[in-house]
């Protein structure tokens, strides 16, 4: 659950162009021809359309779970897949697992989502700075960063949880402090590099001004590493958000997502064993969808990165 | 060397200094009032006020902070709320108890991670090193607490060859065989997580160092296999190896925790997260704060490691 900083860095594809000595392209054609990179590479193709299957289905919940997620049925406890009328069974308190996974999907892809888009927000802010001010103002902001470094990751989100009083909010505002120091340090790397490359001295030569420098020229080509970073944070945080809501720190019931039903199905493991295997194997999908995504985005951005 | 050794326990300082100043804003920003969890819905407000002034709640926060920082450099890391014990005497045993856990998942994992990742790198593009990578894939999407509680299903309910949880079994005659049958799914759900990144890693550095000119040198001048293997190959591919296992240590304590609270380990993980639900603030505190400076103090290790293998470094 430690972000992979190895695979973070990417250069943008202009430069690619610039380099190889190819004719710059059109803003249209060079949007087409990531398209059709991305689209090449068939598994992060397939792990977009499954992620975006899932998130319709998490968004639909209201109007295709066949049963209510939070309605117990007594009789028809411990169920296993392939009962008549549940899909895939029942838990221990008789409601039907599909439906809880449909909802437990709203709030489990809201936690691998929402904070890393915070996290990236704060993360690009404090990185330009960092990377375009130099001096006092870096190495502030720098060595504030390393003290959250030197906590393990998945620890500090658990502290601040714990400290909290556990919710949703207290899941996202947990996970996206301890992402900061990783986007940040991203972004600032990112900065330099886009910072001391010849477009922007002619820019600057040209007359831009600092903010239109920053904004026009250093921004856009800052934002396609992280934008790759956090494709492939997202499915991490699925992972460490689950971990979070199996150890009760999450969302509380009746309101629950795949991580709380894991600890829930935990108690009977014996008896329905399903209740806690369906639930993690959907978490372990859909992170790994969101890392192929995440890959196929890099090789489409970056096409000198391709895995060897 | 010693220079060196110098410079990085200096730029330790000001982090060491941060941590615990986070580790204390943290538990001040805790929700609710410490009067409270001690004396009881029905104290009176004289009392509180008697007790805020006996744990010198009512003294500024830098004070606060300051006097907090002398008390843990004496050692002195409070009182639990939820036991009355000293937090020290409770964190002791669970301490050595995670070493155990974390070494044995780190030895595991770095025997798994270097294994599989040279096998990987050597049979370069092969239907192996294909599976091993789809492996590691997998692995670095699944969560430990689910992967453990997948492995007692199998192992322990299934089988029967392994027990559930616990550290000793309460009939049995106890001694270093039963702890280290309870020890190995606990250390196996800790270690696969690692394990798969450092197998990407060793790969990936394993088949960069194969790619340099010397290598090719060597080859020609008809060194064998092991030699170049060893000699160029490895030794040079380490310094990032190290890094990152270094790195998975820290990874290591957070899996560790949920292997101790899936397997009712009586670590220092369990402890905090016991500590998180009774609300136990001096223990989380002192928890965090140990495994915060593990982590520092390994990291600090590891730069010395990687200086002595790499001078080169030393100059940075």
């Amino acid at each position: 659950m430690q972000p992979d900083t190895a695979h973070a860095g990417t250069r943008s594809e202009n430069r690619f162009r610039a380099e190889s000595g190819a004719p710059a392209l059109t803003a249209a054609s060079r949007r087409g021809w990531r398209i059709a990179a991305f689209a090449r590479d068939r598994a992060a193709f397939a792990a977009a359309l499954f992620l975006l299957l899932i998130a319709g289905l998490a968004l639909l919940a209201p109007f295709i779970s066949p049963y209510d997620p939070a309605a117990a049925d007594n009789l028809l406890r411990y169920a296993p897949p392939g009962t008549a009328g549940h899909l895939l069974g029942t838990d221990a308190q008789g409601r039907d697992m599909l439906s809880r996974l449909f909802w437990g999907g709203r709030v489990s892809l809201t936690v691998g989502v929402v904070p890393v888009m915070l996290a990236s927000a704060v993360g690009l802010l404090l990185g330009l700075l960092a990377g375009t001010a130099g001096g006092w103002t870096d190495q502030v902001i720098m060595r504030t960063l390393d003290v959250l470094f030197a906590f393990p990751m998945v620890l500090l989100a658990i502290a601040i949880a714990g400290v909290l009083r556990p919710g949703l909010w207290t899941e996202i505002i947990a996970i996206a402090v301890v992402l900061i120091p990783y986007v940040g340090r991203l972004a600032r790397t990112a900065t330099l590099s886009v910072a001391s490359m010849p477009f922007i001295e002619a820019a600057r030569a040209a007359g831009a001004t600092r903010t239109a420098l920053l904004l026009r020229y250093v921004t856009p080509g800052v934002l396609p590493p992280l934008l790759v970073y956090a494709t492939t944070l997202i499915g991490l945080m699925i992972v460490v958000g689950s971990g979070l809501s199996f150890l009760g720190l999450g969302v509380q019931p009746p309101a629950s997502d795949w991580g709380a039903m894991v600890s829930e199905g935990r108690v009977v493991l014996r008896r329905a064993p399903h209740a806690t295997v369906l639930p993690g194997l959907v978490i372990v999908v859909v992170s790994l969808a969101f890392s192929f995504l995440g890959d196929g985005l890099r090789d489409a951005l970056d096409p000198r990165s391709r895995r060897r | 060397m010693r220079g060196f050794l110098v410079r990085r326990l200096a730029a330790l300082v000001p982090v060491l200094v941060g941590v615990s100043i986070v580790i204390f804003l943290l538990m001040h920003l805790a929700p609710g009032d410490v009067t409270t969890v001690l004396l009881g819905p029905q104290a009176t407000e004289a009392d509180r006020v008697a007790l805020r002034r006996t744990l010198g709640l009512d003294r500024p926060v830098p004070v606060q902070y300051a006097r907090w920082v002398a008390r843990v450099a004496e050692g002195d890391l409070g009182t639990s709320i939820a036991t009355s014990r000293p937090v020290a005497t409770l964190i002791l045993p669970r301490f050595l108890n995670t070493a155990l856990l974390t070494a044995t998942s780190l030895a595991l994992a770095v025997m798994i991670g270097y294994g599989a990742g040279l096998l990987a790198a050597l049979r370069h593009r092969s239907v192996l090193d294909r599976v091993l990578t789809g492996f590691t894939l997998l692995l670095g999407s699944t969560p430990p607490f689910w992967l453990g509680l997948v492995l007692v299903l199998f192992f322990a309910l299934r089988l029967h060859w392994l027990p559930v949880s616990g550290m000793t079994d309460m009939a049995g005659e106890g001694g270093a065989l039963d702890v280290a049958r309870h020890l190995v799914l606990p250390t196996v759900t800790t270690a696969l997580g690692p394990a798969a990144i450092i197998t990407r890693l060793v790969r990936s550095s394993v088949l960069e160092a194969m790619g340099r000119p010397h290598v090719r040198v060597a080859r020609a001048k008809g060194l064998g296999r092991g030699a170049l293997l060893w000699r160029h190959v490895i030794l040079n591919a380490l310094p990032p190896i190290m890094t990152i296992t270094g790195l998975q240590l820290g990874y290591l304590l957070g899996g560790a925790l949920f292997s101790e609270v899936v397997f009712a380990w009586p670590g220092l993980g369990s402890l905090l997260y016991d500590s998180i639900t009774a609300r136990d603030t001096p223990v989380v505190q002192a928890a965090t704060l140990l495994i915060a400076l593990l982590f520092v103090m390994v990291n600090i290790l590891v730069d010395l490691v990687n200086a002595a293998l790499d001078p080169r470094l030393k100059e940075s």
